[in-house]
């Protein structure tokens, strides 16, 4: 670690006296993004960065001509002049001039920005701690989107992927050249749905559906990356989201593979799976949706989140911990995974999560038990 | 109250009424400057303390990956830093360099609610006391923010929360003590002839803020009782589930938040007006519109509070209205940056510390307006929101702002309060490292911000390591700078050249008028301002 530390600092300090090249590839401004309206903002974010730079320019140029030519080692010797109304006035119009015609171009985009109707696709974004969940509304497609960097990344114990941190498990698959329209709401604490290349970012609050739009201009799919932008809780840093922006045709496609995926799905639930089935696809599954609060090895975070490893419910109580899971514990962090997993994932974890770490119960919770808890 | 009729002259004659001996002189004191001096300590511990916090934030921040410490330590981390610097720092040493010089520079005895003043100043330290040992319970300490939105700090808090909202009280009760005390003091106690178009502008600056905490600090109050019925009592208001609007926490923080933030950049104008004229040698330009720039602009901070919250979802006639607002701060703003600029111009300047200190104010303040005139555009708005583009706005108008205001003033008032002019090679030392400190630490963040980085977050993708570690690099440069202003202090308290009454060539009010160092007991005869 020392030594990419030390790899790090140099290539800091040289890149501050060497080559503007290697500057270039440092992000230093706000994307230009790939929508009208965020082509737009980014216009009006280098047109007050200019006219702050000019006005800069000019208040500061006065200020060193005066420290360098009005000091008293140079003999300077101070006037006594104090007060001009004339130059009050006119240092008060002139700004006030500035901001009105600042003020006009602002107020267009913002108009635009704001007119979310005659959308063509609608999608309810759900902020969860700490994962997002996306509905497309009318379509029955509906999945949630968490981080899938590992934790041997994050705690340094395996180099680090191109896109860390930026990387979830299902994306948020949209067409282009149809108008998008997000409906923003949360599940419990307030989050914020943020998406740098689209210019949108909109609070995600419990009780309120926030609207916003995006029209991805045809020739523009590709994939784009943001972060919740609200402090949500522990993991706030760690629930990305990720944009796939297709042609309308593979949309469709997309769309249809979804639902045929879901019925499978609920297929299989109706097979026989053996203990170690479940205890290889419970281990995935907790990585993806336990560990993040219970911990990698089930140690949780003391006295913030309960340990699982050794746990009286983990070990006892079959039926509460099944119920847990699917309910959820209202005005906790531990939500309804009902929505999120399925019937078979929820029976794999429970598994998992009764006959890892020592908490050797020899027991198999079957996806037929979850079904039958649901009912 | 016996000790006016005592005066400096006669201060022999009435030893009974200087500073008594030990402990209890501290405990007990009613006098202005012990309190004042208390008030300054204890910021300045709370600085370092603050800081301690902010080292280790930027030390995990180093390079990608968690290394150092957990997330949950990391919320904990940001969340105390920032109420300890804005509540235990930042304010306490305004206040205490109000206590300090409001009396000297009115020529008054001493604060008119001595009492009230001891006690405003001895809830402090259990406030904070509070507020500290949450870090040791078993729950750990807010992690929640400095701004606490519900429900995050409500439904979902961990249970320490009670322990802040009750040290948020205190802290409550003791500033809006000292701004009553303020507000009495210069109403009541000017010197003969001091009309109000004469006080000098630290003592005008700070009237404005005084009202400002009076105004603002019980809505903060009825914020956090809301949030203990809530948590306690069973109530709604902030949980949608109840019926509640978690939204509505929004409106009432930030209707007390912002004008805070002009309580905590205000008194800081008036120190940079008090020493821009005396090292240029030259009267204050605009002195009448200093004033009204100061009132326009805590006018304006009651109904901008939107611009914290354009992407809550606000309608668009109140986006829009908060925009136009938040744009005019910048006129008034813009005011005193010119008549500062205009004050230099011919003058006859020297470089002493105070002065060097309040010539970077003017020009970081003014980064720090930019980028906050760049942040009240409502579009781009959309981009900036909780990035850290907006950690650097605040730090810039908080760091080299509010910060440098008040180290300046206490370079430009230390030789009256101690009797010795400080080591000015060792006063400029500190200068260029805070100076380069700063600007390493908080440039970069513009950069990172625009790029997209989020506020709040203890790990971070790839393409912002470089600026981040440039910032951790810049964070301790000026953290540890802090140490040579700590050993200047003490060096000058305890001895050094002796200074004059005068103490700087171009000073000019009353406070330069008495013996330095400036006696227990001044003013007991008022004087007369012509």
């Amino acid at each position: 670690m020392f030594s990419r530390t030390w790899q790090r600092l140099s290539s800091v300090v040289l890149g501050l006296f060497l080559a503007p090249a290697a500057i270039a590839d440092w992000e230093l401004n706000m994307t230009q993004g790939v929508t009208e309206v965020s082509q737009s903002i980014y216009e009006l974010h280098m047109l007050i960065f200019w006219i702050c730079v000019w006005i800069g320019a000019a208040v500061f140029g006065v200020m060193f001509y005066s420290i360098f030519k009005h000091r008293k080692s140079k003999g300077a010797v101070s006037s006594q002049f104090h007060e001009s109304l004339g130059l009050e006035i006119l240092w008060t119009a002139i700004p006030a001039i500035i901001l009105i015609a600042m003020a006009v171009p602002a107020t267009t985009t913002l108009i635009e920005m704001y007119d979310t109707t005659n959308s063509d696709v609608d999608i309810k974004i759900t902020g969860h701690q700490w994962k997002w969940q996306y509905d497309y509304l009318g379509e029955d497609v509906g999945f949630f989107s968490s981080l899938s960097t590992s934790k041997d990344e994050i705690y340094d114990r395996k180099e680090k992927g191109e896109n860390y941190l930026l990387e979830v498990d299902k994306h948020l698959v949209v067409p282009t050249g149809q108008k998008l329209r997000f409906l923003i709401t949360s599940n419990d604490v307030i989050h914020a749905w943020w998406m740098p290349a689209i210019a949108v970012k909109k609070d995600a609050i419990p009780g309120y559906i926030n609207e916003s739009w995006a029209k991805i201009p045809e020739g523009e799919e590709g994939i784009y990356r943001g972060q919740c932008a609200e402090l949500c809780g522990i993991q706030h840093g760690f629930m990305p989201i990720v944009l796939e922006a297709v042609t309308s045709e593979e949309y469709q496609i997309w769309l249809d593979g979804q639902r045929a995926g879901v019925e499978a799905e609920a297929a299989a639930a109706l097979g026989d799976f053996t203990f170690d089935e479940l205890m290889t696809e419970g281990a995935e599954v907790y990585a993806r949706s336990c560990a993040g609060c219970h911990g990698s090895e089930g140690q949780g975070i003391a006295n913030v989140f309960p340990a699982l490893a050794g746990s009286s419910m983990a070990l006892n109580d079959m039926a509460g911990h099944i119920d847990i899971v699917i309910n959820g514990k209202p005005g906790t962090s531990m939500q309804s995974f009902t929505a999120q997993l399925n019937d078979v994932e929820i029976a794999a974890v429970i598994t998992y999560e009764r006959n890892a770490w020592g908490n050797d119960t020899g027991e198999t919770v079957t996806p037929q038990m979850i079904i039958d808890a649901k009912k | 109250m016996t000790t006016a009729t005592a005066s400096h002259d006669e201060h022999d004659d009435h030893g009974h009424h200087g500073p008594a001996k030990g402990i209890m002189r501290w405990v007990l004191t009613t006098n202005h400057k012990d309190i004042g001096t208390m008030y300054l300590w204890f910021s300045f511990t709370m600085l370092f303390v603050g800081g301690a916090m902010a080292l280790i934030v930027r030390t995990e921040l180093f390079q990608p990956g968690m290394q150092l410490i957990e997330p949950e330590f990391y919320n904990q981390m940001t969340t105390m830093h920032g109420l300890i610097m804005v509540f235990g720092a930042i304010m306490p040493a305004f206040v205490g360099l109000a206590n300090w010089m409001v009396p000297l520079m009115i020529g008054a005895p001493d604060m008119a609610l001595p009492r009230m003043n001891n006690w405003s100043f001895w809830i402090l330290p259990f406030a904070f006391g509070m507020l500290l040992f949450t870090l040791f319970t078993d729950a750990g300490a807010p992690n929640f923010g400095w701004t606490f939105y519900a429900p995050l700090s409500t439904t979902y808090a961990p249970s320490s929360v009670t322990y802040f909202i009750f040290g948020v009280h205190m802290m409550g009760i003791s500033s809006i003590m000292g701004a009553i005390n303020i507000i009495v003091t210069i109403l009541n106690l000017r010197a003969p002839g001091m009309t109000l178009m004469k006080m000098p502008l630290f003592v005008w600056t700070w009237f404005i803020t005084a009202y400002l905490l009076v105004a603002v600090m019980p809505v903060l109050a009825g914020l956090v009782t809301m949030m203990l019925m809530d948590i306690h009592f069973g109530t709604s208001f902030f949980d949608a589930a109840g019926g509640g609007d978690p939204v509505l926490f929004q409106h009432v923080f930030w209707f007390f938040g912002h004008p805070e933030v002009y309580i905590m950049i205000l008194p800081a104008f008036g120190i940079v007006s008090q020493i821009i004229p005396t090292f240029a040698r030259k009267p204050l330009f605009g002195y009448a519109s200093m004033v009204y720039a100061t009132s326009s602009i805590a006018f304006l901070s009651f109904i901008v509070w939107g611009h914290h919250m354009f992407t809550v979802g606000m309608p668009l006639q109140a986006e829009l209205f908060f925009m136009y607002a938040t744009m005019l701060i910048a006129i008034p703003t813009g005011v005193k940056v010119f008549n500062w600029v205009t004050t230099m111009f011919r003058g006859s300047m020297t470089f002493e510390t105070p002065m060097l200190f309040a010539l970077a104010f003017v020009v970081l303040f003014t980064f720090g307006g930019f980028s906050g005139l760049m942040l009240a555009i409502a579009p781009a708005d959309f981009q900036y929101h909780d990035t850290y583009f907006v950690v650097a706005h605040f730090h810039y108008v908080l760091v080299p702002g509010a910060l440098f205001g008040i180290i300046a003033g206490v370079y430009y008032w230390l030789p009256k309060w101690t009797g010795h002019y400080y080591n000015e090679k060792l006063g400029q030392f500190h200068f260029w490292m805070s100076f380069i400190g700063v600007n390493v630490t908080f440039f970069p963040m513009h950069f990172i911000g625009l790029a997209g980085m989020p506020r709040r977050i203890p790990d971070y993708a790839l393409q912002f390591a470089d600026f981040n570690a440039i910032a951790s690099v810049g964070a301790f440069i000026f953290g540890f700078s802090q140490l040579i202003f700590l050993f200047l202090l003490i060096k000058t308290i305890r001895g050094g050249e002796k200074a004059t009454d005068q103490v700087w060539e171009g000073a000019e009010g009353l406070e330069w008028t008495v013996a330095s160092p400036a006696p227990y007991h001044t003013f007991a005869e008022p004087p007369h301002v012509k």
